[in-house]
């Protein structure tokens, strides 16, 4: 994944600056809470949600197994429509397919549909290197863009940015990218939008090549599908000549029915909405209507590997809905971006770690930024047991070893032995009892864990003492 | 594209080791509901109506002799003077408006759609659940330029013809092989505290007629 991430710390030191920032704790809670609550509505209005749920699982499930076969009936669909098809093994190769596209139309500049796969695989800065500017046209995207900032939602990149820190990054940026934010530009959403408008606009109509990702793939016709609401999507999905879409070999579907269960689930998870304002679907290249090239690249990038892993390969089911987010209480105080990834909140805790391997300080803490509370798992349109995945992934760091996971086998390994033997253990409980007066308020020596928790207080007499000379 | 050709062989290549072992996955059983709307054309056409208003589009209905003048009167409320027209579109529907038509022949460039205030086109079915009208570039629809690029857009449906209660009921009558976009309310976003904002870069005004045969 991308390098942007990199040395990032883990998610408990990243995640405690985070909640000490209250604007952004503020600007989050209002967010979630808004959503959640939008969402159980339109949910509410499906009274065969249950069904349409396993639906989606098992879908994605017998894709997934099939995957192989579905890819290469995917290729020669797109194949026969006029498109063709690249395959990228990992981040730098997909980089590469895609640089050397967009130089052969020998354009210096692109239009981007908002992309979690771009972002994953860090294609802007790799373009920026081969000299090709790529301009985000979400509205959420440009405010990350434009403010040099990093995205911390999956649906809502700029969730942590409030109405008037947008106005201020676009008062003092848009100038640098291309047309400026009208003089007197307030914090009005519905003003911050047409800014947005203004500005973007321009980019649209000149622009030859445009690059998307998708949500769905459907291996029997070759259409894909991009699932929107500003009209971005459409711009630069319609009006370029050439148009190259970058999209995870799991976004695949088996038949052009299978779209009708996710067109029903993923609006109402994502967005709240009966259904998003614009759907985009197309097929290879059409005569005289939208780009007459077509590429698309098809990426690995650690999915194979997570694939293999039996508990595991459920995070491949993932529609990137985001509902998971914001019902997610570690989520709603911890913030996007101390999960160091493009994919934050529960989901991230589970596909980072699993796309990156378990190596990093951050994908090493990663599968514990959870309270295992089970929020995420009960909104999950495909049903990803995230909880599950998420102590799976625990297993397997502990096996890893580590220096704190020695020390905490070492503890529990002596604590059995205690417990097992009874004399041994009066002769403690009799020990700390008498030096109550001497224990520390915190306890000694494990670090992070024991810098925030306290010693309970102990009683003067143990429990069976007590017994002993009450009840016998 | 020789390591292309390497890459292709060794994702399907580990694919297949990785689901080697993997338990039997059946396809999906299709247990959910066909449809969630009464039995009733009059009531699904009054769901889509009121769908349609919720998500911010403005709906009207006319009969086809009421047609051209309801077109004209809404073009002429929002002030446009210039209409995309795209191929097939019925003549009579434009008749009464006061306007200049730029029918496309495929050439108008983005920048030249820009300066153009409407469209007017028909559809190839509607929704009602969800408050959806689909385009599939087909006759009166135009290609997907069209419908974008400009502020306004009129969108008349036949009802109850092209009217279907959901979702599964719209699938099977629509083609894949073209190019199709599913439209619910005007350009919308929620990326601002996620509260839903209308108008950004698609059209800012839907306006649609629902039109009794």
């Amino acid at each position: 994944m991308s390098g942007t991430y990199l040395g990032m710390p883990s998610f408990p030191k990243a995640a405690k600056d985070a909640v000490h920032n209250v604007t952004l704790r503020a600007n989050l809670r209002h967010a979630t809470h808004t959503i959640r609550d939008k969402r159980a509505k339109a949910v509410a209005e499906l009274e065969d949600w249950a069904l349409l749920r396993e639906a989606g699982k098992q879908i994605k499930d017998h894709t997934l197994r099939h995957l192989d076969r579905y890819l290469e009936q995917l290729e020669s669909a797109v194949t026969a429509a006029g498109g063709t098809v690249h395959w990228a093994a990992d981040a730098e190769e997909a980089n590469r397919i895609v640089a050397d596209l967009v130089k052969a139309t020998g354009e210096s500049e692109v239009v981007k549909v908002k992309s979690m796969a771009t972002q994953e695989i860090g294609l802007n800065e790799a373009l920026k290197a081969e000299g090709i500017s790529a301009y985000e046209t979400d509205l959420a995207e440009l405010i990350v863009q434009l403010g040099d900032d990093r995205p911390s939602h999956i649906l809502v990149p700029a969730i942590h940015r409030n109405r008037a820190e947008i106005r201020d990054i676009f008062e003092r940026k848009m100038g640098s990218w291309g047309r400026p934010a009208p003089d007197g530009l307030s914090d009005s959403p519905a003003e911050l939008a047409e800014a947005a408008r203004l500005h973007l606009r321009e980019k649209f109509l000149r622009a030859k090549v445009g690059i998307s990702g998708a949500n769905f793939m459907v291996a029997e016709t070759g259409t894909l599908v991009v699932f929107e609401s500003e009209g971005n999507g459409r711009m630069c999905l319609t009006l370029p000549e050439t148009l190259i879409s970058v999209v995870g070999i799991e976004k695949v579907v088996p038949g052009w029915r299978d779209l009708e269960v996710f067109l029903q689930t993923l609006p109402r998870s994502s967005t709240a909405e009966r259904m998003n304002p614009y759907t985009s679907m197309w097929t290879g290249t059409a005569d005289a209507d939208g780009p007459r090239t077509f590429h698309l690249v098809l990426l690995d990038n650690g999915r194979t590997g997570t694939l293999a892993d039996e508990v595991g390969r459920q995070a491949l089911r993932c529609i990137r809905c985001s509902a998971c987010l914001n019902v997610c209480p570690v989520y709603e105080r911890a913030g996007g971006h101390a999960y160091g990834s493009v994919y934050p909140g529960p989901i991230g805790a589970i596909l980072s770690p699993q796309l990156r391997g378990i190596q990093s300080e951050i994908d090493v803490s990663l599968p514990y930024a959870s309270s295992l509370c089970g929020a995420c798992y009960e909104v999950c349109p495909v049903a990803i047991d995230i909880p599950e995945v998420l102590l799976h992934l625990r297993e397997k760091v502990v096996d890893q070893g580590g220096k704190g996971h020695r020390l905490e086998k070492t503890a529990i390994k002596a604590a059995g032995w205690i417990l097992d033997h009874p004399a041994a253990l009066a002769a403690v409980e009799k020990t700390a009892s008498g030096t109550r007066g001497l224990h520390p308020g915190r306890p000694p020596g494990a670090g992070a864990w024991t810098a925030d928790r306290e010693l309970p207080e102990l009683p003067a007499q143990s429990f069976r003492d007590w017994w002993k000379k009450n009840r016998t | 594209m020789s390591t292309e050709t390497g890459s292709r062989d060794r994702i399907l290549a580990r694919i297949r080791a990785a689901v080697a072992d993997a338990p039997d996955a059946p396809e999906a059983a299709r247990d959910y509901l066909d449809s969630h709307a009464p039995d009733d054309p009059a009531a699904i056409l009054d769901l889509l109506h009121e769908n349609l208003a919720d998500y911010r589009a403005n709906v009207h209905r006319a009969g086809e002799a009421e047609l051209p003048a309801l077109v004209a009167q809404l073009l002429a409320a929002h002030g446009a003077r210039s209409v995309a027209v795209p191929d097939g579109l019925p003549a009579a529907w434009l008749a009464a408006a006061d306007v200049v038509r730029r029918t496309d022949d495929g050439l108008l460039t983005p920048y030249e759609l820009d300066a153009v205030d409407a469209v007017v086109t028909g559809c190839a079915l509607a929704i009602a659940e969800t408050g959806t009208i689909v385009l599939d570039a087909g006759p009166g629809q135009g290609r997907r330029a069209l419908t974008l690029v400009p502020d306004l857009h009129i969108c008349v449906v036949r009802a109850p013809d092209q009217v279907v209660a959901s979702v599964p009921q719209a699938m099977p009558r629509l083609d894949p092989t073209r190019p199709l976009t599913w439209i619910s309310g005007p350009s919308a976003t929620s990326d601002i505290e996620l509260d839903r904002v209308e108008g950004v870069h698609g059209p800012r005004t839907l306006e649609v007629v629902l039109l009794r045969d």
